[in-house]
């Protein structure tokens, strides 16, 4: 079970300037959903948007952790 | 006898390398243990593509294997033409805008 908080200031700290909104779509804390809008996906594939993300959240997904079980992700470009 | 992890490395690569669209999931495409899975292949059979769906927990260690691989956290993981593509929030987007038919147009012609 993750903190949503911890979870939003997470990806916040990797893409400084990004528009971030976290949701528990189970109530169970495990199953996220993500929109983030963020000026650092400005050029990148939708693939290497979501990495970015991942990379973000590392230690709170498998295998390091089971903290996070499914995170639907929803990624923009945000204008500097 | 069951595989070693550099077996499973390489019936990995295999899998990726010999199919044109190759989704990595839980449970089989007959029957998809998750919604995700679930959704990715009904999006393939919907559009008569042929894929291969690789049943990746049906062994623990297969989906560490092929994260460490792929450096993708979750299933399913989605290949076409060799490459990753994403998950299913990414397949699902790449069909809304049409970019998917045309990446598998382009791999299966």
């Amino acid at each position: 079970m993750a903190d949503l908080a911890e979870v939003r200031s997470l990806i916040e700290q990797a893409l400084p300037g990004a528009q971030v909104t976290v949701t528990d779509l189970t109530g169970g804390g495990d199953h996220l959903a993500v929109v983030v809008a963020a000026p650092q996906f400005a050029g990148l594939g939708l693939l290497a948007q979501h990495q970015l993300i991942y990379a973000a959240l590392k230690h709170k997904m498998i295998p390091a952790s089971q903290e996070i079980h499914a995170l639907q992700i929803k990624t923009s470009v945000r204008e500097r | 006898m069951s595989l070693t992890e550099e077996q499973m490395l390489a019936s990995i690569k295999d899998v990726i390398e010999k199919n044109k669209v190759a989704v990595f999931m839980k449970g089989t495409p007959a029957q998809p243990k998750c919604g995700f899975s679930a959704t990715v292949v009904d999006i393939f059979k919907k559009m008569g593509v042929p894929f291969v769906g690789v049943d990746a927990i049906e062994d623990p260690r297969f989906r560490h294997v092929l994260s460490a691989h792929t450096s993708w956290p979750t299933l399913p993981q989605v290949f076409v033409a060799g490459k990753l593509i994403g998950g299913c929030d990414i397949v699902r987007e790449m069909k809304a805008t049409g970019e998917l038919d045309t990446l598998v147009a382009e791999a299966t012609k």
